[in-house]
């Protein structure tokens, strides 16, 4: 502390925090783009096949996640939670495993497509590919956290797009009822991948859905990261109180395309897409923490430099790691071997071509008896 | 040791199980102050109260998709499905969501919670209230499938369905509610998921059922061996994983084959147990595997003359025991 300048500028101090979190929280947002950008990359290059970005969401993540209790509250993330998962403790190697599909990928061991984190450690739930089912485990998680009175907040984030599932409509419900310590989080970007938000609902906002639970619905700009943190601190005390859910409606961006296997020029009018840097919370977040003297040249070219090195060293370890061996392809069906589930008549080898076929011969003639 | 009906075996063991782990919770329609619409749970909410017996909202989705979260958080969650026939709104989440949790995430996350639903036909339950759903979820690597047929099987399984780390369908047949009368010991005896149990021995057919139709079958049982026909009948007791041991063992020794279920015969869970016994006691086999299924209509019909065409019972499966015997 003792060299520290000034630990508090006004602008930390106009949110309770310090300057320190917002360097971080910056930090976090810059480091989460540097990877999605990292993944297009990979990509391009054909070193992954698919990759579904982030980008354009990392401010409203950042601060949103932020008033968390890390290890403790809990996330259920949706594919484009780069940046939630990274603020709640995933490294960005963790996100880049999960690009590689590697055997250590620590969200799947290489099981599911990229996109698709979890972390047990970080309570960060595993996700899968049906979008706003995650809205009912996360509720669940907070019953848990009600009836086992833990003190713990559940929180879970989707695209507008995901909203409109039924199983949104019978989370809130309950949650509400309940008054479970649940936030929901809509990052809205406008689109579920080609569909704009007119066809997808006759409200202004999603978070006027709120209403009809009985519980407050709050918009917020997703570009501003103190605005964002600012609302969900204030969903999250309110869950801790004991005083229910809030659905916090952040009004984001989508940078790219759906994901690597979309061209969304069909769909978005040229002038949308040019306009669209200038919502980027990226550099709005750069620039306001430089005007109020929390982050300098210096800073913010050690950041850089520190994430540079980061990305290169997740890459290169992502890239070095070994492929899943399908001889442990049939575990973790249940938490327990059965020895009635059969193997397959081709054993576990690793080619499935017709030349070269590396079948596990002896185990072939055991599967089928 | 007592008798006990069928459901108050299954009573009984959500009342001890709640005893025993602060962890079991139960949910769903009308479990609370009614004890659910069967009484399943009669008396466990003036026990244990609102946080451990909760009265869900008209939302499977919700009960089964909550209880996936609640496990994920220190709780072991045993929700019931009012009727089999309703559970269809929660299939993605059972599907998606509970049978892939561990394998998805490589054995870090998993489900540890119980689905019950009353199933089944001849109660004048129509199309809505008669289903037999288990194809549906046999199917799934990832769930475990529990069909009890006896009270004593029904607490020892139910106990073992509850403390299991994996997520476990309890299907109950709910004409065995209150007619199947049986000895539970007042011991904390388990029946492990995943064995079948030869429940008539015998040495020219083997009969495999599971639920109100291994009844029949021992029935149809009694019935042959009059007519000098000994039947072997396996009671399944858990679908998946699938005893084959047993089942093979017995075909092995008997060289026919008979499976009865009440569901829907194409696609029917006896569908696989034939391909089994086709596939890995082929070399035994003297007659051609069988089954004794329900009709293939989109439902149980509600007229009592439309119903008992449709109900499998111990007649059609004596017929088919007859039939498969004179090969």
């Amino acid at each position: 502390m003792a060299v520290t300048q000034k630990p508090t500028s006004d602008l930390a101090a106009s949110v309770g925090l310090t300057n320190d979190d917002l360097v971080e929280m910056y930090r976090l947002v810059a480091r989460a783009r540097a990877v999605d950008e990292r993944m297009w990359i990979l990509n391009r290059a054909g070193r992954i096949p698919f990759v579904i970005s982030g980008q354009g969401h990392e401010g409203a993540q950042v601060g949103i996640a932020w008033p968390l209790k890390r290890h403790f509250d809990w996330m259920a993330p949706f594919y484009r939670s780069i940046a939630t998962c990274l603020t709640l403790g995933m490294t960005a190697q963790d996100i880049l495993m999960a690009q590689y599909a590697k055997a250590t990928d620590p969200s799947s061991g290489g099981r599911q497509m990229p996109g698709h984190y979890g972390h047990v450690g970080h309570n960060l739930l595993s996700l899968s590919s049906p979008v706003g089912t995650q809205m009912l485990h996360a509720v669940g998680i907070a019953l848990a956290a009600k009836v086992r009175k833990t003190g713990q907040v559940a929180m879970t984030a989707m695209g507008e797009g995901s909203s409109n599932q039924g199983e949104v409509h019978e989370g809130l419900n309950f949650a509400a009822i309940h008054k479970l310590p649940f936030i929901l989080v809509i990052e809205n970007n406008g689109y579920a991948i080609s569909v704009p938000i007119s066809k997808q609902l006759a409200t202004e906002n999603v978070a006027d859905r709120a209403a009809g639970y009985g519980i407050p619905g709050v918009v917020v700009d997703g570009s501003d990261v103190l605005a964002c943190y600012k609302a969900s601190k204030e969903a999250v005390d309110r869950a801790r109180r004991g005083d229910g859910p809030t659905l916090i409606e952040a009004k984001v961006i989508r940078l790219t395309a759906h994901s690597s296997d979309d061209q969304q020029t069909k769909y978005r009018p040229e002038e949308e897409l040019a306009d669209l840097r200038s919502h980027d919370a990226l550099p709005l977040f750069r620039d306001q923490l430089r005007e109020a003297g929390v982050l300098t040249d210096e800073l913010e070219a050690s950041i850089a430099a520190d994430i540079k090195r980061e990305v290169d060293e997740a890459t290169e370890h992502s890239e070095s790691e070994p492929d899943p061996d399908p001889s442990t392809a049939m575990r973790w069906v249940f938490a327990e071997d059965w020895p009635s589930e059969t193997p397959p008549a081709w054993g576990f080898g690793k080619s499935h071509g017709l030349e070269g076929h590396e079948g596990d011969a002896s185990a072939a003639e055991n599967a089928v008896d | 040791m007592a008798i006990r009906t069928f459901i108050e075996a299954i009573r009984d063991t959500l009342g001890e199980e709640m005893r025993r782990d602060d962890a079991v919770i139960v949910l769903g329609e009308d479990v609370g102050l009614k004890g659910g619409v069967f009484l399943a749970t009669d008396g466990l909410h003036a026990e244990f109260g609102d946080d451990r017996v909760i009265d869900t909202p008209l939302s499977e989705a919700l009960i089964v998709g909550a209880s996936i979260g609640a496990s994920m958080n220190g709780l072991r969650p045993v929700a019931e499905i009012q009727f089999a026939d309703f559970i269809h709104p929660a299939f993605n989440q059972l599907v998606s969501e509970a049978a892939r949790m561990r394998y998805r995430s490589n054995n870090t996350f998993g489900v540890p919670m119980t689905i019950r639903a009353p199933y089944g036909g001849g109660v004048h339950g129509a199309l809505y209230h008669s289903q037999s759903v288990e194809a549906f979820y046999t199917h799934v690597p990832g769930l475990k499938v529990v069909i009890p047929s006896t009270p004593y099987d029904a607490k020892g399984l139910l106990r073992s369905a509850i403390r299991d780390d994996d997520p476990v369908l309890f299907f109950e047949h709910k004409k065995m509610y209150r007619s199947v009368r049986g000895d539970v010991p007042d011991t904390d005896y388990t029946v492990p998921l995943g064995r079948a149990a030869i429940t008539h021995a015998g040495t020219q057919i083997t009969v495999i059922a599971y639920g109100l139709m291994a009844h029949y079958a021992l029935e149809a049982a009694d019935v042959v061996a009059e007519e000098g026909i000994s039947v072997e009948v396996v009671d399944l007791r858990t679908l998946r994983p699938i005893d084959k041991e047993t089942v093979l063992s017995s075909v092995r020794k008997t060289g026919k084959c008979l499976i009865v279920y009440e569901d829907n015969r194409f696609g029917g869970y006896g569908a696989e147990v034939s391909a089994i016994v086709a596939e890995e006691a082929f070399d035994y086999l003297d007659g051609p595997v069988t089954r004794i299924a329900g009709p293939d209509v989109p439902g149980v019909p509600y007229n009592h003359v439309l119903e008992d065409w449709f109900m499998v019972n111990p007649e059609k499966i004596a017929d088919g025991i007859r039939k498969l015997a004179a090969y």
